[in-house]
């Protein structure tokens, strides 16, 4: 099926496409068929810039488990380190 | 008879005078021939698609499939222009039945061509098929598991793609539609309904289900590829056609 589902996100970083670094603004995120997976369905992420043209991307395709290991691994990474510490925002007042 | 044909990119002026790349395949020979608008599904114009189209070629009709996202640039690879395509929302109906328009009339541009257009799409291109054999003076279409042609989509999915039942009256051709009986999108249910609606009509319409295949049996490069659904489903295709499309 085609789910058509798409959920956006902002994004401030950055990602290593096809051409080199370039500054992210844009995520989304889909179930919906993979292009490359080998899977039916697959949790499809694309990290963009869409000033720089549809080439600034990339693209992942994972299986359901797999996008949730990742979600907790983000978790648990954050969880780990200082609050704030990769904030845009900078370190929260106060830290060392 | 030979069976060498013709395959390659060519330019096609699409929906708002856009020039679109497309995907022709056509055979060699001087036979009078019908031809075929392929629709490519949601990942984009991708190489199963451009494989439907030379199929259709080694089987004698000119066949084109119109990259549906080209305007999202020249010279991106198909899966950014896919993705970027949807991050916008996907293709507007209107437009998408301009870009096939605009594919037909080049079909019937060619040499040796017929006269008569088919179209055929998978996933939401079957939608796609269906909507445009409404719009357009088609000769025979193909609906190839295509969803959201008769009920809505769930109220959690933001897509452009909407119920186009209430165009049925138009439909301006037979309708062929493949489905796999393990599909929730189309499930047997909506399947069932579109064949009532054209019944009620008086469309002509022929309607297969086949068991143990779910969506996107067709696809030789997926996991839900199911050979003999597949295999039926080709042979159903090519007889529709013939009947349709060989003036």
């Amino acid at each position: 099926m085609c789910t058509y589902q798409t959920v956006k996100v902002e994004l401030d970083g950055a990602a290593k496409g096809a051409n080199g670094w370039f500054t992210l603004t844009d995520g989304a995120v889909y179930v919906d068929h993979p292009y490359h997976a080998c899977h039916e369905h697959t949790v499809n992420i694309d990290f963009t810039n869409p000033g720089d043209g549809p080439s600034a991307r990339v693209a992942v395709e994972l299986t359901e488990e797999s996008a949730l290991a990742l979600v907790e691994a983000i978790r648990q990474a954050l969880a780990a380190a200082p609050p704030g510490l990769a904030s845009a925002s900078g370190r929260r007042a106060g830290a060392a | 008879m030979s069976d060498a044909i013709w395959a390659g990119t060519v330019a096609v002026t699409g929906h708002g005078d856009a020039e679109l790349e497309a995907y022709l395949a056509r055979p060699l020979g001087d036979a009078p021939r019908g031809g075929v608008v392929v629709i490519h599904h949601m990942p984009g114009y991708d190489p199963g698609t451009k494989e439907f189209v030379r199929t259709f070629a080694a089987h004698g009709y000119a066949a084109i499939a119109p990259n549906l996202y080209s305007r999202e640039g020249a010279g991106v690879s198909p899966d950014d222009q896919a993705a970027a395509a949807r991050a916008k929302g996907g293709v507007p109906d209107e437009q998408l039945v301009g870009d096939v328009a605009g594919a037909a009339a080049h079909l019937s541009s060619l040499d040796h061509a017929n006269g008569r257009i088919g179209v055929i799409g998978h996933c939401s291109g079957g939608r796609q098929a269906f909507l445009a054999a409404c719009e357009l003076d088609i000769d025979a279409a193909v609906d190839c598991y295509g969803a959201f042609v008769v009920k809505d989509p769930p109220e959690e999915y933001p897509t452009m793609a909407g119920s186009i039942v209430a165009k049925a009256p138009n439909l301006s051709c037979p309708l062929l539609g493949l489905f796999g009986e393990e599909d929730r999108f189309p499930a047997p249910d909506e399947v069932a309904e579109l064949d009532a609606e054209l019944t009620r009509l008086g469309k002509e319409h022929e309607f297969h289900t086949y068991p143990e295949a779910g969506h996107a049996f067709f696809a030789v490069e997926r996991p839900a590829f199911r050979p003999a659904a597949a295999k039926d489903g080709w042979e159903k295709i090519f007889a529709f056609y013939g009947r349709h499309l060989n003036a």
